[in-house]
C-alpha cells in the first residue's frame, strides 16, 4: 500500500532531488470537475516542483484537449464518467502522438487499490518510468484523500449547522405554544427524546411537522 | 449467509436481471447477501471486478474478452457464467444528419444497407465540400456500440478510422453532444436513444438488432481466480439471475420490474417500458418502431453463455485492429463464456444454443456468415466484399 507522504501542510517537501529535476518537465494533466480538489492537486504538484501542470475541469471534447496539451501524464478523478473517454487513447494509434498507458501495471496491485481507493487513476505516456511518476501518484493519492476528509469534516459541519437550525426552530415553537423558557423548550426536547429513545433532532423534526400540520 | 457480494453495474436498461434479481429478492432467496454498487464509468466497473473491489459486475461482453486477454489494459481473466441479454442498442441520428440521409438515400432508408449508402454519399460529399467530418459517439472502445456503427459504416464503403470520427462518450453524455453539435450520431444503449428523441434533438435511425439480430451486449462478469474458489456462490448466484430472468419475462410481471428498473436508473418508468417492450418512438413526430429483439433478457432466450457470441467479439476486436489474430487468443476469448457453469447451476432445459455449432448465430444484415472455426476466413470475405461496387438495388 502506498504510504500517505504528504498531507495538506505544504512544508517539508520543498527540496527537490536531482533525480526528480528532470521530472519538473513532465506535463501533467488534471482532469477532475471538482475545482477545489483540482486547485488541492495542483498546489502539491507545484510545491514538488512539477512545473507544468495544467487543469481541465470541462469534459467537453476531453480527447481534443488532451491532444492539444499532449501531456506525459493524465491524472483523472474516478467519479468522472469521462474516465471511458481517455481510454479511447489506447486505441487510437494513429490519431494519437504518442500512445498512452495505465500507469499501473501487473505487479501492481497495491498501487491500483490505493489508487482506486482515493478515487484517483493515472495514465502515463508508454515508455516513461514508472519510478518517475510513482511520487506523482502517491502525493496525488494523498491529495485526494485529504480532500475526502476535508469533504466530509466539511459536510459534518453542515450537517451539524442544519441540526442546530431545526432544533432551534422546534424551540422556538414550544416556546411559544407552551409559554416556556428556552432553556426549559430544550429540556423538553431532551427528555422526550430520551424517554422514546430517538434522537434530539428527530423529535425536533417531528415539533416542526406537526406545527406544519396544526397551522 | 455467504459473506456479502459488491456487484458493479452501470444504470442502463439492460441491468434489468441482474437488478431485479437483487431487488426481488431473488439473491437474498439463495442466501446470497448482495450490494449493488452503481458505476459512471466501464473503465471503473472493470477495474474494481479486477482487484477485487467487486465480486461481479454487468459488463459489456466484449470487455470481459479484452480483459481475458489483456489487450487495452492489464490482463485478468474474467469468466461470464451467465448472460445478461442480447441486443438493446441503437443508432440515433441528429434530425439534420437523418435530413441528409434521407434525401441521399436511393431507398427505403430503414434499411441498413440503404442509410449506410446514403452515409456514404454524404461523407463523400462533405469532404467535397470540405466540410467538417462526421462525428459518432459510442461508448467504449470494446464495446458493440462501437462494432455495430463500425460495422453498418463500412457496409456502404465509409472507413470508420479515416472517413468519420468515432469518439467515446459516456451515455450520460451522448444527448447533450447531439444538441451541442459535438457528435452528429451516436450508438448507446438504453434508456438513451428514447431520451434523445423525446427531446426532439435526435432520430432512432437503426435499432441495433437490425444491424446484428443476435449479438451479445451485457454479461455477469467474475475474476476467473475468484469464480474458481466460490463455486457454490457461483451458483447460487447463475441460479438467482435465472430465477429473475424467468420473472422478467413473464408479461405480468412487467410493472414490477419496470418499477424496480426505473427506480435504479433514476428514469421516467415510460422509457423503461418501451424498451423492454421493444416499441420505440423513433421519431420526434411520434412515429414507432416495434421490434421484439430489440432487446432480449428473458430466460428462454437470453441467458446460457455461448462461446460462439465470445468468437464474434473476439472476430471484431481483430477486424478493427484492437488484437492481431491468432488461435490462441480466440481459444481464450471462447472460454470467457462459461455454459458450462451455467447448466452446472440450472441445467439447460430450454436447450439453448452454445458450444459452437451453430453457423452463424449474429445474423448480421449484410456481409458473408459468422464462421467461428475459421474467423480469417470470414475476415478475408469481408476484406473482398469492401473492395467490391455497392449494390444499387436490394431485394429483401
Amino acid at each position: 500500500m502506498v504510504e500517505t507522504r504528504k498531507g495538506l501542510d505544504p512544508s517539508g517537501h520543498g527540496t527537490v532531488s536531482s533525480g526528480e529535476q528532470r521530472d519538473s518537465a513532465l506535463k501533467i494533466a488534471i482532469v477532475d470537475e471538482s475545482s477545489i480538489r483540482a486547485a488541492i492537486l495542483e498546489d502539491g504538484l507545484r510545491e514538488a516542483g512539477f512545473t507544468q501542470v495544467q487543469r481541465i475541469a470541462e469534459t467537453h471534447n476531453l480527447l481534443a484537449r488532451i491532444y492539444a496539451l499532449d501531456p506525459d501524464v493524465i491524472l483523472i478523478d474516478l467519479e468522472n464518467p469521462s474516465r471511458d473517454v481517455l481510454e479511447q487513447m489506447f486505441q487510437m494509434s494513429r490519431a494519437v502522438k504518442r500512445p498512452v498507458a495505465m500507469f499501473v501495471d501487473q505487479s501492481d496491485s497495491a498501487s491500483i487499490q490505493a489508487a482506486v481507493d482515493a478515487s484517483v487513476s493515472a495514465y502515463i505516456v508508454d515508455g516513461l518510468k514508472k519510478e518517475r511518476v510513482t511520487s506523482i501518484l502517491d502525493l496525488c493519492i494523498s491529495r485526494f484523500n485529504a480532500f475526502a476528509r476535508l469533504q466530509s469534516e466539511l459536510d459534518h459541519a453542515k450537517d451539524a449547522l442544519e441540526e442546530r437550525k431545526i432544533i432551534d426552530r422546534a424551540k422556538g415553537i414550544l416556546m411559544k405554544a407552551k409559554n416556556l423558557t428556552e432553556e426549559k423548550a430544550y429540556v423538553l426536547l431532551r427528555t422526550t427524546a430520551m424517554n422514546e429513545n430517538k434522537k434530539i433532532i428527530e423529535i425536533a423534526q417531528s415539533v416542526i411537522t406537526a406545527a406544519e400540520l396544526l397551522k | 449467509m455467504t459473506a456479502p457480494l459488491r456487484i458493479g453495474y452501470i444504470p442502463l436498461v439492460d441491468a434489468t436481471t441482474l437488478l431485479v434479481a437483487v431487488d426481488q429478492g431473488f439473491t437474498a432467496a439463495e442466501g446470497l447477501s448482495v450490494e449493488l454498487v452503481r458505476e459512471v464509468s466501464w473503465s471503473n466497473v472493470r477495474d474494481k471486478l479486477n482487484i477485487g473491489l467487486f465480486d461481479a459486475a454487468h459488463l459489456l461482453s466484449p470487455v470481459a474478452i479484452a480483459s481475458s486477454l489483456g489487450i487495452g489494459h492489464v490482463r485478468v481473466p474474467l469468466i461470464v457464467p451467465f448472460n445478461l441479454g442480447y441486443n438493446g442498442n441503437a443508432i440515433t441520428v441528429s434530425p439534420r444528419l437523418f435530413a441528409a440521409l434521407l434525401s441521399a438515400g436511393d431507398s427505403d432508408i430503414t434499411d441498413p444497407n440503404v442509410s449506410a449508402r446514403a452515409l456514404a454519399r454524404v461523407v463523400a460529399d462533405r469532404k467535397k465540400r470540405g466540410v467538417e467530418t462526421l462525428t459518432f459517439g459510442m461508448t467504449f472502445p470494446f464495446s458493440n456500440h462501437n462494432y455495430q456503427l463500425r460495422y453498418w459504416m463500412a457496409s456502404g464503403g465509409v472507413d470508420p478510422d479515416e472517413d468519420v470520427r468515432l469518439v467515446v462518450l459516456p451515455p450520460p453524455y451522448m444527448v447533450e453532444s447531439l444538441v451541442s453539435g459535438h457528435v452528429d450520431g451516436f450508438c448507446v444503449g438504453a434508456p438513451w436513444n428514447s431520451v434523445a428523441v423525446d427531446l426532439g434533438v435526435g432520430n432512432i435511425l437503426h435499432f441495433g438488432c437490425e444491424i446484428m439480430a443476435h449479438v451479445s451486449e451485457k454479461v455477469l462478469a467474475l475474476r476467473e481466480h475468484w469464480a474458481g474458489e466460490n463455486h457454490d456462490t457461483v451458483a447460487a448466484l447463475v441460479r438467482s439471475m435465472s430465477r429473475a430472468s424467468e420473472f422478467v419475462g413473464k408479461i405480468e410481471n412487467r410493472e414490477r420490474v419496470v418499477y424496480i428498473v426505473a427506480h435504479r436508473l433514476e428514469t421516467l418508468p415510460e422509457l423503461v417500458h418501451r424498451t423492454l417492450g421493444g416499441n420505440l418512438k423513433i421519431t420526434p413526430e411520434g412515429a414507432i418502431r416495434k421490434n421484439d429483439s430489440y432487446i432480449v433478457i428473458d430466460r428462454s432466450r437470453a441467458n446460457r453463455p455461448d462461446p460462439v457470441q465470445a468468437a464474434w467479439a473476439y472476430a471484431q476486436i481483430v477486424r478493427w485492429g484492437q488484437a492481431p489474430l491468432s488461435d490462441e487468443l480466440q481459444m481464450t476469448a471462447e472460454n470467457v463464456f462459461r455454459p458450462d457453469l451455467y447448466d452446472g447451476a440450472v441445467g439447460n432445459a430450454h436447450g439453448q444454443a452454445g458450444g459452437g455449432k451453430i453457423a452463424d448465430s449474429v445474423g448480421a444484415f449484410v456481409g458473408p456468415d459468422f464462421e467461428a472455426r475459421d474467423i480469417a476466413g470470414y475476415l478475408a470475405a469481408w476484406r473482398n466484399k469492401r473492395v467490391r461496387q455497392p449494390r444499387l438495388s436490394v431485394v429483401r
